[in-house]
């Protein structure tokens, strides 16, 4: 399964689509790079007159990449045809260390703990592009392919 | 090990993961992980995780889809541990 078909099948759209490239992927962890629109809606509110990416975006910015596009490729021989995945979120622990600023690209390395009866954990880091760490911690996640009668 | 010591230890193990501390007080062998302790799937998969390394056995998908109580736990640890 490829970079392109990953992102293809994401469950997700502008405005909450936080992957833009996959350059390393293999079962046992995936890199990827997003870089933040500077016209991005919540730049608008966090904070007022001072945009600075809020958290809880990167985060998601370490989940798209890190369980979600590593969980699709683990479970490619399942996603065949057009089978979109069904995730959840069920655990989230980062430790925040820089700000990132609008129209800054980040880098997400992932590397895989435990993927075992469909969840998968790993430990995600987030770096800019002077390559400081941004943030870090660990992230969980459940992923399955739905049956066809659940389309 | 007898029956008594294998549920403290299942306890010990399913305390991070419930969600219904009155049940949870109350663990006997007839405790379902799902309707009385209110574990959700992904933390059912912590919990095995934790038998695994405990009991230092794999439990496979077939067993894992059958361990939803703790009296299915004890049958599949107690299984596993003799067959080793």
């Amino acid at each position: 399964m490829t970079a392109q078909e990953i992102i293809a099948r994401l469950p997700y759209q502008d405005p909450f689509l936080f992957v833009d490239t996959l350059t390393e992927i293999t079962s046992e962890g995936i890199t990827g790079q997003y870089t933040f629109n500077k016209d991005a809606y919540f730049y608008k509110g966090h904070f007022k007159n001072r945009p600075i990416t809020p958290g809880v975006i990167l985060t998601e910015c370490m989940a798209q990449i890190g369980l979600v596009c590593l969980g699709m490729y683990m479970l490619k021989e399942e996603l065949r045809g057009n089978a979109i995945p069904q995730i959840a979120l069920t655990f989230s622990q980062i430790d925040f260390f820089l700000p990132v600023y609008p129209g800054e690209q980040v880098t997400v390395v992932s590397e895989k703990d435990v993927f075992r009866f469909h969840k998968l954990k790993c430990n995600v880091k987030l770096y800019n592009e002077k390559g400081e760490l941004v943030c870090r911690g660990k992230l969980s996640g459940m992923i399955k392919i739905p049956e066809k009668s659940e389309l | 090990m007898t029956n008594d010591e294998l549920i403290a230890k299942l306890k010990t193990i399913v305390q991070p993961y419930i969600q219904d501390e009155a049940a949870f007080e109350t663990l006997s062998e007839d405790t379902d992980f799902i309707n009385d302790l209110k574990i959700n799937s992904a933390n059912l998969v912590d919990v095995i995780l934790d038998v695994e390394d405990e009991f230092d056995i794999r439990i496979e998908n077939e067993d894992m889809e059958k361990m939803t109580s703790v009296k299915a736990a004890m049958a599949i640890v107690t299984e596993k541990l003799a067959a080793q």
